[in-house]
């Protein structure tokens, strides 16, 4: 067994455990010892990318019929993914040091950071569902613990909640998905039911089931529709959290364990249906939502859902490759964006409303020109990542089911559209407040994180590149219409939304539906209300009338009525009670005798 | 000669007579008194058993063992049942049945 993989995983742990135990005092100390954590994975994960695939494991639990083993499972898949989360992961610890440089709780912040790394780590390595399980379940109340970092602000308090129960839901689906597999395979090891699972001639229900079940884990950590409602909020936490956990990393595990199982899939028409739709539709509606709000880190937040929502309907498709490449480009230049969103709100006094920003090129360029980068690259322009990344998953789209060709197109024309408002708004025309009208660039150690993350953007959608981190990937020919279409859809996109809000000081459409997000979460608090308080009358009823009035009061009534009827029998006169024994016994002798 | 038929009739009238003295007697001593013939007349009916119930020729004697541990207890319920009614003579100076009626609803 390697010990690369052990060091990759246990380095953040350890940084985490020292500094939640001994230095949690000294800011500074606690800052350094986690991103040395990360780095070490980082150059481990380097060695292992240029090594060969292997699997490994140990036996943790041992029941005879059932086993769990914990192991690691490099691949393609797993090498990619390790580069891009201690990769990235790094660049945004090393940014942290800048924008947590005032707060009181850095070291818990840093002690956060490594306990995340060390469970999203966990995800990639798992080379079986419960392990994957373990840490996915670590990965939740990681994020739990950065979102609510500011705990002392009910809202973000409120959104690390929502963020736990809402990934509760999907997970309870995943564990139960995962027992579904366990009991009609017998093992949960990745390898072994790549190779098994399409010779069990399971019922198509039964594999549907099972299949949708392990969704349903996705569908929560990767926030689609209709669990996609804790993302926007996850947005209180520190802006680097942001770009960590709820861009680059966190919430591409849902996608990363699709492409994993796609085994799961493959073999179901139907599962692969729900998984295509579930992506668009979570998709445009982000993509509608993101176009009317008015938070730089919401509108961004709202993107990331419609991106996760195209890799999942990539996964749909039945190209994961693709999925996994959009997911590859996509971790570069939303951290990107989310950082550089971090380094205006850092300058601007923790002004997030971006109508309150402007004219912010000359103050800070490299933001500027930084933040232009990933714009483009996430709107798809040519020949940047994001343009890659989104033909593969266009060009299946088109060759599988033109209409989901059409309504990707829409995504992405939306994308466009609301990445360029978010830009002019933001950036050009003049300052529209005094913070911003005095914003300053940001210091070194955060805007050369972004300088790094805007190579990537740039240069990771190569086909040369692409094919050193996905040797396996080109089955789908990228096709001229494609193209065609995802250019026209950008161009279209980018000139609507410059020609629409440049200059403008106040946003010039208002479509409350959008802005309010489809109503949905107030739907969602309603039908939370309307069920708990049909939930409690029924146990109130309950309560009152099976539990107290039944068994309580009932047994106590029995009682007392029995006692109260026999206590007419004691009259205290001793003959009686020896007249009335006499009578039993002949009574019984009678029956015994002469009664039969 | 008597026949088991007379011992056991003997047997019946003594118990009744006794437990007719517990029903209807007031005096607590003579109760005990009607309690102890109530005894004796199941331990005669007992070794009447004894006596025609032969076994080899010889008498069934697990019956007058068990004859002897009744006259033992019996003895021993004696000690500890006047000692009950002398105590609670002193308490309240009577031993009538009828006086002694506080246990009840």
């Amino acid at each position: 067994m390697n010990s690369a993989p052990w060091i990759i995983l246990f380095s953040p742990l350890v940084a985490a455990a020292l500094i939640a135990v001994a230095t949690q005092p000294f800011k500074k100390l606690s800052s350094y010892l986690s991103v040395a954590a990360v780095a070490i994975s980082f150059l481990f994960s380097l060695t292992l990318f240029g090594g060969p695939d292997q699997d490994g494991s140990f036996n943790w639990i041992d029941l005879g019929v059932f086993q769990v083993r914990l192991g690691y499972l490099i691949d393609g898949f797993s090498k990619m993914m390790l580069l891009v989360v201690t990769g990235v992961g790094f660049l945004i610890h090393v940014y942290s040091i800048g924008y947590m440089h005032d707060d009181r709780g850095r070291s818990r912040y840093f002690a956060g950071l490594s306990l995340f790394m060390f469970s999203m780590l966990g995800i990639v390595l798992a080379n079986n569902f419960i392990m994957m399980f373990i840490f996915w379940e670590l990965v939740g109340v990681s994020s739990y613990i950065l979102i609510g970092h500011w705990f002392d602000r009910p809202s973000a308090a409120d959104a690390a909640n929502k963020a736990l129960i809402v990934n509760r839901i999907g997970d309870f689906g995943f564990m139960l998905g995962i027992l579904m597999v366990w009991s009609a395979s017998g093992t949960v090891m990745f390898g072994e039911l790549s190779s098994k699972w399409s010779t069990l001639g399971l019922g198509a229900t039964y594999a549907t089931i099972a299949a949708l079940m392990i969704f349903c884990g996705a569908v929560g950590k990767s926030a689609q529709f209709p669990l996609h409602v804790w993302l926007p909020d996850a947005m209180e936490g520190p802006t680097p959290v942001s770009a960590l956990i709820h861009a680059a990393t966190m919430v591409a595990a849902g996608v990363y364990m699709l492409a994993r199982v796609y085994f799961l899939f493959a073999g179901s028409a139907a599962a692969l249906t729900v998984v295509l739709w579930i992506g668009l539709i979570t998709s445009l509606l982000a993509a509608l939502m993101a176009t009317q709000q008015s938070d730089i880190k919401r509108v961004l937040a709202y993107s990331t859902l419609s991106q996760l929502g195209l890799m999942v309907s990539a996964i749909g498709l039945g190209v994961p490759v693709s999925a996994l490449f959009h997911l590859f480009t996509h971790a570069f230049f939303k951290a990107l964006l989310f950082l550089g969103a971090g380094s205006v709100i850092h300058s601007l006094h923790n002004e997030q409303n971006m109508w309150q920003m402007g004219g912010l090129r000359r103050k800070m360029p490299l933001t500027f020109w930084t933040f232009l980068i990933g714009t483009l690259a996430l709107s798809g322009c040519p020949p940047l990542a994001g343009f890659w990344s989104k033909d593969g998953i266009v060009a299946a789209a088109f060759a599988h089911n033109g209409f989901a060709g059409l309504v990707i197109s829409v995504i992405n024309f939306f994308t466009a559209f609301y990445m360029m408002r978010l830009f002019v708004v933001s950036f050009l025309g003049t300052a529209r407040s005094e913070a911003a009208d005095h914003a300053h660039e940001s210091p070194p150690v955060m805007t050369v994180p972004l300088v790094l993350l805007a190579i990537p953007s740039l240069i990771a959608g190569f086909p040369p590149i692409e094919h050193i981190f996905f040797p396996n990937a080109g089955a789908e020919e990228p096709s001229i219409g494609a193209i065609a279409v995802s250019l026209a859809v950008f161009i279209g996109g980018i000139a609507a939304g410059f020609v629409l809000y440049r200059g403008k000081t106040s946003d010039p459409v208002s479509v409350p539906l959008f802005a309010n997000r489809f109503y949905i979460d107030q739907f969602y608090s309603v039908l939370v209300k309307w069920t708990q308080d049909a939930l409690a009358r029924v146990a109130a009823f309950i309560d009152r009338w099976v539990i107290d009035g039944g068994i309580v009061r009932g047994l106590g009534g029995t009682t007392w009525g029995f006692g109260f009827a026999l206590r007419f029998l004691q009259i205290g006169n001793l003959q009686a009670y020896a007249f009335l024994f006499g009578f039993g016994v002949v009574l019984l002798l009678y029956l015994i005798l002469f009664a039969t | 000669m008597a026949t088991l038929n007379d011992y056991l009739l003997a047997s019946g009238l003594l118990f009744t007579v006794g437990f007719a003295g517990v029903l209807l007697r007031r005096n607590l001593i003579v109760i005990f008194m009607a309690l102890e013939l109530m005894l004796n007349a199941a331990n005669l009916s007992l070794v009447g058993f004894s006596r025609f119930h032969t076994q080899a020729g010889l008498p069934d004697y697990n019956a007058q063992v068990l004859v002897f541990f009744i006259i033992t207890v019996a003895a021993a319920e004696v000690a500890v049942g006047l000692a009950v009614i002398v105590a609670l003579y002193r308490a309240k100076q009577t031993t009538h049945i009828e006086d002694l009626n506080s246990l009840k609803f």
